[in-house]
């Protein structure tokens, strides 16, 4: 444990001058980010396109964000592999699929429907239905009264 | 009586609603993101070499009749460190590895390899990550095996421990 005396302010100083100099351990590498990580497509109809791609594609190692909002180097070559396809004339769908098929369906936030994720469109009419029932009776009586 | 049964209804659906929330919160998280590509071949790619005079890796060389390893892994990566003697393990046992080096700078890799050894046959550079994302894999270390057709027949996924040896060498053995 580090310690310091109650006035020894050199001591802190110095702890932090030594947390400046300090490398973090981080992991990534030393090289520089992707041309397309951070870098807009010239076309602002396929830069847009990308754009909404990326908010929709999960970041593999910041599990929990979009590639779009992660500063993680990995979601920059994502970005990066995103717009040099868009560039490349393939449509959002084709890229998406393309990432599908090497993730599975964890890498996207806009889930296909099938067999596991029906549910989620099912139970919102289900719901609507089951309160339709609900207050059928209500109507039935007030016009009676 | 239905009165008495609808009254009920808001409780039993929060009940429900609180159970699925509990089990979803303890159970364990996968961490881990497979590959989608496993069963499958290789997906086409080609890699220049990592280190002057040294040979690259493409999805050409993955389909010769020979099964092979391939490990992803870096020299920024601190696990792929922890794992090293375990493919020098691998390799002494007569299993071909490949190397894929993840953004890796010539100088590093070829520091890292003389501190922690060299057991790879080729090391292909993937300098914009685009071999690993076209692979499906999430992150170094990884580890793929790979039949001599060019089906990707197992992956491990984070550093090969001692205990993950056996596993990785039976993959091995049954894509021969």
């Amino acid at each position: 444990m580090l310690r310091f005396a109650r006035n020894d302010g050199l001591g802190l100083v110095a702890f932090f001058a030594a947390l400046v100099v300090a490398t973090p351990s981080l992991a990534d590498s030393l090289m520089p980010a992707a041309e397309y990580a951070h870098k807009q497509l010239p076309d602002a109809r396929q830069e847009a396109q990308a754009r909404a791609l990326m908010d929709t594609i999960r970041c593999l190692v910041c599990q929990g964000q979009a590639i779009g909002d992660s500063d993680a180097e990995m979601a920059g070559d994502m970005r990066a592999l995103i717009r040099t396809r868009i560039q490349a004339g393939e449509s959002p769908q084709e890229v998406r699929a393309w990432l599908v098929s090497r993730y599975g369906n964890w890498v996207t936030y806009d889930p296909p429907l099938d067999g596991t994720t029906w549910p989620l469109w099912a139970a919102p009419l289900l719901l609507v239905l089951f309160g339709l029932w609900l207050v059928r009776g209500r109507f039935k009586r007030r016009r009676k009264g | 009586m239905k009165r008495r049964f609808i009254i009920w209804v808001p409780l039993t659906v929060f009940v429900v609603f609180a159970i699925i929330f509990a089990i979803g919160l303890y159970a364990p998280v996968a961490r881990t993101v497979p590959s989608a590509l496993i069963g499958q071949s290789v997906p086409e790619f080609e890699l220049a070499g990592a280190l002057p005079g040294r040979p690259g890796l493409s999805s050409g060389s993955l389909r010769r009749g020979e099964p092979r390893v391939v490990n992803i892994f870096a020299s920024w990566c601190i696990p792929c460190r922890a794992e090293a003697p375990q493919l020098e393990a691998l390799a002494r046992r007569g299993v071909p590895i490949d190397g894929i080096a993840v953004r890796d700078r010539p100088q590093d890799l070829a520091a890292f390899l003389t501190t922690y050894g060299d057991p790879f046959a080729t090391i292909g550079a993937d300098n914009d990550r685009q071999v690993q994302l076209n692979l499906g894999s999430a992150g170094v270390p990884e580890t793929f095996v790979i039949d001599g057709q060019g089906i990707i027949r197992h992956q491990h996924i984070g550093a090969i421990t001692n205990a993950d040896v056996p596993a990785i060498l039976a993959a091995w053995e049954a894509a021969r």
